[in-house]
């Protein structure tokens, strides 16, 4: 017989819009992040980590990365014979055949799969947070307090509080009541998205909302158990934890790792970050570089000068390239004399000579001014960036650029260029 | 597949010096990333040999952990896989491996066993990439009862360590000189063979009989005349890293563009154990010039012409010069260290001074490591 005592549901479904280009053609939880790591490489590694050994991913928008890279599940140790790691995306049925339509959905679509582990506890978590955490440790507490719904909750500033979902607890931290979004709210422990549920509960509460359009977790299947009179707690959570959902907060994660002693630390032999490596080489650093206060993924070749930056495996950085502040993903080429500052550069990015990106003052994105802001250039995976030209601030490129998209060889502050439809 | 594996990882020798202590010659960590044994067992399965047996004597718990699994290599197959043989006891037995001959020889079952026609030899110290298929073709089609992969070695090098060989204009082995006092010519033998299954078998155990355990003294040498056995010569990448010199010159090759591109960016790949471990890390402070530096590390000093391996520390205001720093090493603050290679695991304390006058120097410092 198969028996686990709790397997996890990871929904990494979502599209992540506000990251801009970055997710145009992959879900969220496949955006790297670190140099070397996805982001989904992080609730993944909890896991296995929290001993957690049956994991199913729940996946729909731009699946392919997240495919390839778990895999059977390798480097995460998640490749069992009996659980481990399985992709589960949106299927056909005989009858009511949908996509997912929300967190609640997608998990009730796939009830059987649960239900062949036999499980006492699920584990629902999301994957477009960065954090290191034992769900065992939260397990505990779940069974300690007799509970039946576990919301993992961590303290956030008042005045940041409207942005969340807020749980109002009592001494005991019993659940009492809980506010969405709320302009003024009654408590500061924000619900982090991750829930452990009593199975029979869990089961019972998709069952009965089934029929409800685009269930949701927050909004009706934990209304639904308050309702019923269940016990449900609030798990306080004081580590490091950070939803990388925009484009400002994923650049702001992403430089905290270069500080001396990073508040989330990747160095540390507890806890280890794994993630698929296809690139094993050292990094080369040649006579002329500079490198000062960056991180830099395996197998990339440095010649130019890297302050303040996360650079990503198999980059080039060409002679008498300067980049500042940026973060340089997987196998992206920046020719020489280039100036990068402030750049988010996704994988694969041919940058030609002499670029200068991030130049001159900010102007508010013509596009999608709540996206693209702070001053930061983002660049979409694939692109091709010509050389010679000059590129404003809170601008963003996509596609195979050449040198007449460039007015006067440049793009001002503000501008987006996306040249969609001529790939593939 | 045409060929099983065979990769000789037993020996060990004096000219390793302190290095040998931890290790099997073939467990050298090499290029920052890689251990020596990589390259032959990246060669095996880019060459599509499924099959593959590592005979291991002499201090082989560091490439036992290597090998510990046998994925990075692709060779989790139900169909053929890895073996690692290490001398056991017998009924019939009770010897450690006497030599190379000897160590088949107590496995002659893995050969009996399996089916393929041919076996692929090679050694677990060379750094090199090779389809062997190309060799096998070629050994088929001079109907060779051996073949020798052969390398012409600059002539301003001391080949005498090596087996030293002379072809005919047919490439027909006319002369076979294990480590000769004064080499006759620069061709030195790879430590790579190509036989027949079942001329093995024949050859060893004869030699068995014969109370002989060497494979190249007591077969090829032995047999240069009687057999057909023929030079592959080969022109790309080979190196034996088997002396502290040729170590410390072969980890210094990949500081070179065209080594590295070589090796790590044309196909086919050399693979090896991933260790998880974070992007490398510079804090201000940091100075590298011409350096190879490797995951995990966290550089806070001067590098200059170095290797650095795995997870590293380099203290601040430290200078590093021409130097090995081998997996996990920990260097305390203002640390001066010119021509030597760091034994892994080491910890350096903070002020000291190691320079290598005049060859290269071996740092063993066996501190004590206080981790937080």
């Amino acid at each position: 017989m198969i028996k686990k005592e709790m397997i996890a549901m990871l929904l990494a479904g979502g599209q992540g819009s506000r990251l801009g280009v970055l997710t145009t053609k992959v879900a969220k939880p496949a955006v790297s992040f670190g140099g070397k790591y996805r982001i989904i490489d992080f609730p993944l590694s909890n896991c296995i980590n929290s001993g957690i050994d049956t994991v199913g991913v729940l996946t729909q928008y731009q699946p392919l990365r997240l495919n390839t890279h778990i895999g059977i599940g390798i480097p995460w140790d998640l490749d069992r014979n009996i659980g481990g790691v399985t992709i589960l995306p949106p299927f056909e049925k005989s009858v009511n055949s949908e996509w997912y339509t929300g967190t609640a959905n997608a998990i009730y679509q796939n009830i059987e799969y649960m239900e062949s582990f036999n499980p006492d506890y699920v584990l629902i978590l999301s994957g477009d947070h960065i954090y290191k955490m034992d769900y065992e440790v939260m397990l505990d507490f779940h069974k300690q307090n007799d509970a039946v719904v576990t919301i993992a909750a961590m303290p956030v500033p008042f005045e940041e509080a409207k942005r969340f979902g807020i749980l109002i607890t009592d001494e005991n931290r019993k659940i009492v009541d809980f506010e969405e979004k709320p302009e003024n709210p009654r408590s500061n422990l924000a619900s982090m998205g991750i829930y452990i549920f009593s199975w029979k509960v869990l089961r019972e509460a998709l069952i009965a909302n089934a029929n409800q359009p685009n269930l949701d977790f927050g909004k009706h299947i934990i209304p639904h158990c308050h309702e019923a009179g269940q016990r449900l707690f609030a798990y306080e959570y004081n580590g490091y934890w950070k939803d990388v959902g925009t484009l400002n907060s994923y650049w702001e994660a992403n430089m905290e790792l270069v500080d001396i002693i990073p508040e989330f630390n990747l160095y540390e032999e507890y806890w280890r970050i794994y993630t698929k490596s296809n690139t094993l080489p050292p990094q080369y650093i040649s006579s002329e570089s500079v490198v000062e206060k960056s991180i830099i993924g395996e197998g990339s070749d440095i010649c130019g000068k890297v302050y303040n930056s996360v650079i990503g495996c198999g980059v080039h950085i060409g002679k008498d390239t300067v980049v500042r502040d940026s973060i340089i993903m997987n196998e992206t080429s920046i020719g020489e004399g280039c100036t990068i500052e402030k750049g988010i550069i996704a994988e694969n990015v041919v940058i030609g000579d002499h670029v200068h990106l991030g130049a001159g003052q900010e102007a508010e994105n013509e596009t999608d001014p709540h996206i693209y802001n702070n001053g930061i250039v983002t660049v979409g995976e694939r692109s091709t960036v010509p050389g010679g030209v000059t590129v404003g601030k809170n601008t963003v490129i996509s596609g195979k650029t050449v040198l007449e998209d460039y007015p006067d060889g440049q793009i001002v502050s503000g501008k987006t260029l996306i040249k969609a439809g001529e790939e593939r | 597949m045409r060929a099983i594996g065979i990769i000789l990882a037993g020996g060990n020798n004096h000219r390793m010096k302190e290095l040998s202590q931890k290790r099997a010659i073939a467990a050298m960590p090499v290029a920052g990333s890689y251990r020596s044994i990589d390259f032959a067992l990246s060669n095996m399965t880019n060459s599509h040999v499924q099959k593959v047996g590592v005979f291991t004597q002499y201090n082989a718990r560091s490439l036992n952990e290597h090998l510990s699994s046998s994925k990075w290599w692709d060779f989790g197959r139900k169909q053929g896989g890895l073996y690692v043989f290490t001398p056991t006891m017998t009924a019939e037995n009770s010897y450690w491996y006497r030599g190379t001959a000897d160590a088949i020889y107590q496995n002659l079952s893995f050969l009996r066993n399996s089916h393929e026609p041919y076996v692929i030899i090679a050694s677990g110290d060379g750094v090199y990439k090779m389809d062997y298929n190309k060799v096998l073709e070629y050994h088929i089609s001079k109907k060779a009862d051996v073949t020798v992969v052969c390398k012409d070695m600059d002539p301003h090098e001391n080949v005498e360590r090596y087996g030293i060989l002379k072809m005919n204009e047919e490439s027909r082995i006319e002369d076979f000189e294990e480590k000769p006092v004064v080499a006759k010519t620069n061709t030195v033998s790879c430590g790579i063979y190509v036989i027949r299954r079942r001329q093995l078998i024949e050859l060893i155990e004869k030699s068995a009989e014969e109370d002989r355990y060497d494979f190249v003294r007591d077969i090829l040498v032995r047999y240069k005349n009687l057999k057909r056995i023929y030079g592959y010569k080969i022109k790309e990448y080979w190196r034996n890293i088997a002396t502290v010199e040729d170590y410390f010159r072969t980890n210094m090759d990949f500081l070179k563009p065209d080594v590295r591109d070589y090796f790590f960016r044309q196909y086919p790949d050399v693979y090896s154990k991933v260790d998880d471990l974070p992007p490398a890390k510079y804090n201000v402070g940091a100075n590298i010039r011409n350096s190879l530096i490797s995951s995990g590390c966290i550089v806070n000093g001067t590098v200059e012409d170095s290797v650095v391996f795995k997870k590293a520390f380099i203290g601040n205001n430290c200078y590093i010069k021409n130097s090995i720093i081998l997996n996990d090493v920990y260097i305390g603050d203002n640390t001066h260290i010119e021509n030597c290679i760091v034994e892994s695991r080491d910890t350096i304390r903070a002020n000291s001074y190691h320079k290598g006058e005049d060859g290269i120097k071996i740092v063993m410092e066996k501190n004590e490591r206080y981790v937080l």
